[in-house]
């Protein structure tokens, strides 16, 4: 008698988000930047430490009944570069597509230079960061002008 | 035409400019120069106000001088009123305050990015006169324009800059104004706690500025045409006792300059200067930076009537 044991019993979506292929460990991260307002009372699934082929192990996340933007899951990019998209349709994957950095992401990320304009505590001022290289990631302040790499990097608020 | 490209324009970072704006801003400031400025009456009724979070007096002046001398007003603070008068109230607040009162508004602020901020604030234009260790554009445009006063041209020649690379302000708009131009080379001379910031090296690079980096003066001194001072402080030093060990390796005397440099280098400082000159080489032909600070009147007034758009 043969047994799976490594199968977990998370069965497929109807319809809704499919995020496939986040290194291990990372969906957790990858959860808590979705916009809570969108994915707020849907049934899902975060699944840790699955073997993959590409990565050895990977993690997943699947949302039901909601379907994720491009603008909205490119921001994925800073947490898991290797996500791919999978949009669901009647138990069918209807889109597929990879995760890609914005050439400008605005409000996400906080500027690590403490005497940054964009860390002053009373002023409305919202990060802005210019991407100058893929790979590795680098981003720029377009305030500070400080470049940073995905180490270390602090996310604040939501995509 | 250049001229186009300053009107109702920020002055936010010197990166914004091209060769030809700058080429257009120097035959304009040069034709003041020449002119008897006294009573010129084309920014009459127009309004500057100067939000100085930061004690400046040279700067500021010189702002104050080039707005009046072209018949406009001025209002504003300096940093001591800042702190009473601006109580508890917010850069966003005070910016769109001076904004409804005045026509044109300049800044410096202690934090990085606060000018192009303050530009997305205002409708006026704003110009920075400092944010941080960010940028100091309208020093750059004076520095290049005294070069260019005195060799005629800014190809070709080699330029040393020497001090605290990695906070001046000053250094980073003149390294990225350089790039604007053809000097043969730039030589960074600091010591390496305070070598050039990451941005400023990537971005030089990506614009192909030519430019090496060393530790000692004396390695180079004989090269250059054009020495740029920036003070080193004491501050800036993790280790108080690194300051100790380096500071005399960046102050330029006199006998120095007689022994190893060109007949023909000039030292160019943004001022105020603490010791880094010695008080002898300000009589000697090698000093500029007099001359330098002069030229902040001028530049700053060609400035002015670019963004007002005015002919003189
Ligand atoms: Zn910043």
């Amino acid at each position: 008698m043969s047994v799976e044991p490594h199968r977990l019993i998370v069965p497929k979506i109807h319809s809704g988000t499919v995020i496939d292929h986040i290194p291990a460990g990372k969906g957790l991260r990858v959860l808590s930047i979705l916009k809570a307002e969108k994915i707020r009372g849907q049934r899902i699934a975060l699944i840790m430490n699955v073997e993959s082929r590409k990565l050895g192990k990977k993690d997943i996340v699947k949302i039901e009944n909601v379907r994720l933007e491009e603008d909205e899951t490119n921001l994925i990019s800073l947490i898991a570069p290797t996500a791919t998209i999978n949009i669901i349709e009647n138990y069918e994957v209807i889109t597929k597509r990879k995760v890609q950095l914005p050439s400008r992401i605005k409000g996400l990320i906080k500027c690590p230079n403490p005497t940054c304009i964009t860390n002053a505590p009373n002023e409305p001022v919202k990060t802005s960061f210019i991407l100058i290289s893929r790979d590795p990631i680098k981003l720029q302040c377009e305030y500070c002008k400080i470049i940073i790499g995905t180490e270390g990097m602090v996310l604040v608020g939501k995509l | 035409m250049g001229f186009v490209s300053f009107r109702g324009k920020d002055i936010i970072s010197i990166l914004d400019f091209s060769k030809s704006d700058l080429e257009t801003l120097f035959e304009r400031a040069y034709s003041i120069e020449r002119s008897k400025t006294r009573g010129l009456n084309v920014l009459r009724g127009r309004i500057m106000a100067l939000a100085f979070f930061e004690p400046s007096t040279r700067t500021r002046l010189s702002f104050t001088t080039a707005m009046k001398r072209l018949g406009g007003d001025v209002i504003g603070f300096s940093s001591v009123e800042a702190t009473s008068v601006m109580k508890g109230e917010n850069l966003t607040d005070t910016i769109r305050m001076l904004d409804a009162y005045s026509d044109i508004i300049v800044l410096r602020h202690n934090l990085e990015g606060a000018a192009r901020y303050a530009a997305e604030i205002a409708e006026n234009p704003v110009v920075n006169a400092g944010d941080g260790r960010c940028e100091h554009p309208t020093q750059s445009m004076l520095d290049l324009y005294t070069i260019y006063r005195l060799f005629g041209d800014i190809d070709g020649l080699n330029i040393g800059i020497m001090g605290d690379l990695k906070y001046a302000r000053t250094v980073a708009s003149l390294s990225y104004a350089l790039t604007l131009f053809k000097p043969n080379k730039v030589y960074y001379i600091a010591p390496p706690p305070l070598k050039l910031r990451e941005e400023v090296l990537k971005a030089i690079e990506k614009r192909g500025l030519k430019y090496e980096e060393y530790d000692n003066i004396e390695d180079v001194i004989s090269l250059l045409d054009v020495l740029y001072v920036v003070r080193i402080q004491k501050e800036r030093f993790p280790d108080p006792m690194e300051y100790e060990r380096v500071k005399g390796a960046y102050r330029i005397t006199l006998e120095f300059l007689e022994k190893n440099a060109r007949k023909n280098l000039k030292i160019l400082h943004p001022l105020p200067k603490v010791d880094e000159i010695h008080p002898k080489v300000d009589k000697s032909p090698y000093q500029a930076y007099f001359y330098q600070a002069k030229l902040g009147v001028p530049v700053r007034m060609a400035l002015l009537t670019l963004i007002f758009g005015v002919e003189v």
